[in-house]
């Protein structure tokens, strides 16, 4: 595919009051054609509003909401064309899997004669294939999931919106759909938006993130971004696995964290509180040998070590009372290394991995 | 029951039922229940079945034991009238109810709550005061001077007072308006559990608003729709003063058929089969339905 079949979405400056309460406050978004787009943030954030938003449910009380070169502010719902899997399928119990399927296409008014094979290509798509006959009440989770999904489909609609569409899902099952979602957009090339308040998933899945607080954007970045260079001690606390410790700004390159200075590769910023954002798998036990060079080492003791399966979560005290904790995988080699609880315990942090967040991001 | 089946595959589990510590457990629950819900028992053996029996047994009485009541309902054409003219007012005012009903119960169920409340409470209030006032209120809109011929002529609108009581129509329509409630209750009970979602879903996904309604909304509705036909018709062929106020002696329906065997002849063998053939009609209605739509969510216990 030369050219992306997904449309482009621009959202500018949208809002959304609800009396005096703000559900959304300015908020612009730019979605490149066949981009794969997550709104990720707690609840309460304004992640449905925005959808809303998107599919015409929600009318904004400012701004502009353009589908390519198309202003659909205040188009209806029907007159936009777009894919829409809801949180709870939305499916419609009184229709089987095959009628709920060409909905949109007898909403369309497509002939007739088209309505199977477009089914049937549909189901084939999230391997369904066989089930137009089955009533809706007859399938698990997981397939109903897949029948909105194919709903949302099968009219090769240039833009897919989801709204947390596998959070009904057990964990095995939600993997497993994460990777096929992301296969089948790459094979569709729609536009998808895809709201969820997982930060694994939008992670695993998103070519783009954009994270949402109290009704605005944090931050809009690819998934490494995001986890390395976290605009503000929010997104740096949301994303990953991460403590945030008050430090002092000690230079250009430089922090103080209690009576150690702590080296970066990057620019501190000056002024206001910061905060360096301490991920567990950054934090490396020091070998006795390894008197690595330049990197930043921190000791402490053991405080607890907490077994989670296939990696070990170790919480370390620092003299000034500054807590943390690491991930150690949990096989043999990695496990001897671990002191046993009340010990003492040297760690290295990598100036590239000493990531300082300022309290708030400038407003962009 | 299944103890002895299983007695005789499994030679360890072969104990007698009495000893079985679980059976004697079920055996005590059992007579518990009985003995909780004997109440409610003696109540509908008191109240409801013994009366029933001496209905059934009054019609077959006349000197001892004859058919000639039934016989009589069969061969005499002025009781096929009757139960044909019951039918008939039935069916219309059960339309007119879903006519009706339909709209209001659409506009409550999609209102915001403060609204919709207002909706069923229009609908409600009436409900409170007596049947008898209500018939009594119409008569005196319909009558021939009454306000609706007074507006019309002021209008213009018509030569001479129509006659809107005293006859069929006026029987309709006082009986529409008391029976209405039934239609829009369930009605609004069904509608209400339609989720919101579905008409969102049908929408983003390219349907009209008429299109989302036809495939959507109405087919969901349906169960409430049977339930609210089925109350109406069901409660409108056993109406009694309604009719008798507003049909002036020329509308008679079935249960008029039963007062005056009653209070006129005195033939209570004769009132007893009329009843027991509308109680029957009843029941054919609500077994041919409850095949659709399970009993259970017509009385609304569902
Ligand atoms: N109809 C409404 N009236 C008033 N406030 C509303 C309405 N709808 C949403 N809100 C508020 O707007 C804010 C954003 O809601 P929204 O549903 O977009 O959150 P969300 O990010 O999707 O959260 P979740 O992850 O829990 O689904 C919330 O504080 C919510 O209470
Ligand atoms: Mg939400």
């Amino acid at each position: 595919m030369s050219e992306p079949h997904g449309i482009a979405v621009a959202i500018r400056r949208a809002e959304k009051r609800y009396g005096s309460f703000r559900a959304l406050d300015a908020v612009s978004l730019a979605v490149a054609p066949g981009e794969f787009v997550s709104l990720l943030g707690p609840s309460g954030s304004g992640k449905t509003t925005l959808l809303g938003i998107l599919g015409g449910f929600v009318q904004p009380s400012g701004g502009q909401v353009l589908f390519g070169e198309r202003d659909v502010t205040y188009t209806p719902p029907h007159l936009r064309d777009i894919g829409i899997v809801f949180q709870n399928y939305a499916l419609f119990p009184h229709m089987s899997v095959g009628e709920n399927v060409a909905f949109p296409l007898r909403a369309r008014r497509m002939a007739k004669g088209l309505w199977p094979g477009r089914v049937r290509a549909a189901l084939e798509m999230v391997e369904l294939g066989g089930f137009e006959e089955r009533r809706i009440s007859q399938l698990s989770g997981g397939q109903r999931q897949r029948v909105a999904l194919a709903r949302a489909i099968v009219f090769e609609p240039r833009l897919i919106l989801m709204d947390e569409p596998l959070s009904a899902l057990d964990k095995q099952l939600r993997e497993t759909m994460q990777i096929e979602l992301r296969a089948l957009h790459r094979k569709l090339g729609s536009t998808v938006i895809y709201v969820t308040h997982d930060q694994r998933e939008a992670l695993t899945m998103s070519d783009r993130v954009a994270i949402l607080k109290d009704g605005r954007l944090v931050q809009v970045d690819a998934p490494e971004r995001l986890h390395d260079h976290p605009a503000d001690a929010f997104v740096a606390g949301f994303i990953g696995e991460a403590t945030l410790v008050p430090v002092e700004r000690a230079g250009e390159r430089q922090v103080r964290l209690g009576t150690a200075v702590l080296a970066t590769s990057r620019a501190v910023p000056a002024g206001g509180p910061l905060f360096l954002t301490v991920q567990t798998e950054k934090l490396l036990i020091a070998g006795p040998s390894a008197a690595a060079e330049g990197q930043n080492r921190l000791t402490g003791r053991v405080a607890e070590v907490v077994y989670q399966g296939e990696s070990l979560r170790v919480f370390l005290i620092l003299a000034d009372g500054t807590a943390l904790s690491l991930r150690q995988p949990s096989h043999h080699a990695a496990r001897g290394l671990i002191p046993p609880v009340g010990e003492s315990l040297t760690v290295t942090l990598h100036p590239e991995d000493t990531i300082v967040v300022p309290e708030r991001a400038a407003a962009p | 029951m299944a103890g002895s089946d299983a007695a005789m595959t499994m030679p360890g589990a072969a104990l007698p039922s009495g000893a079985d510590p679980a059976a004697r457990y079920r055996r005590r629950e059992q007579a518990l229940m009985l003995l909780l819900a004997s109440p409610a028992f003696l109540i509908i053996l008191g109240l409801l079945l013994v009366p029933l029996g001496w209905l059934v047994w009054q019609s077959f009485q006349a000197d001892g034991f004859t058919l000639q009541h039934y016989r009589r309902i069969l061969a005499e054409p002025v009781y096929w009238n009757t139960f044909a003219t019951t039918f008939r007012i039935s069916g219309i005012v059960t339309l007119a109810a879903l006519l009706l009903g339909y709209p209001l119960a659409y506009a409550a169920a999609s209102a915001p709550p403060r609204r919709a409340l207002v909706i069923l409470a229009l609908v409600i209030v009436p409900f409170w005061t007596s049947v008898l006032v209500r018939a009594y209120a119409w008569l005196i809109l319909l009558q021939r001077s009454g306000l609706i011929n007074s507006l019309l002529e002021g209008l213009g609108l018509s030569e001479q007072p129509l006659a809107l009581v005293h006859n069929e129509l006026g029987t309709i329509i006082a009986t529409l308006h008391i029976l209405l409630p039934f239609m829009v209750l369930p009605l609004y009970a069904t509608m209400q559990k339609i989720p919101g979602d579905l008409l969102q879903a049908g929408a983003s996904l390219g349907g009209r608003p008429l299109h989302v309604f036809w495939r959507v909304f109405l087919p969901l509705s349906l169960p409430g729709v049977l339930a609210g036909l089925t109350l109406v018709f069901v409660l409108c062929l056993g109406f009694y003063i309604t009719p008798e106020l507003m049909g002036g002696g020329r509308t008679i329906m079935v249960s008029m058929l039963v007062s005056r065997n009653v209070e006129l002849y005195s033939q209570w063998g004769a009132a007893s089969a009329v009843s027991v053939v509308l109680l029957l009609c009843v029941g054919l209605i609500f077994l041919a339905v409850g095949r659709l739509v399970p009993i259970e969510r017509i009385v609304g216990t569902q």
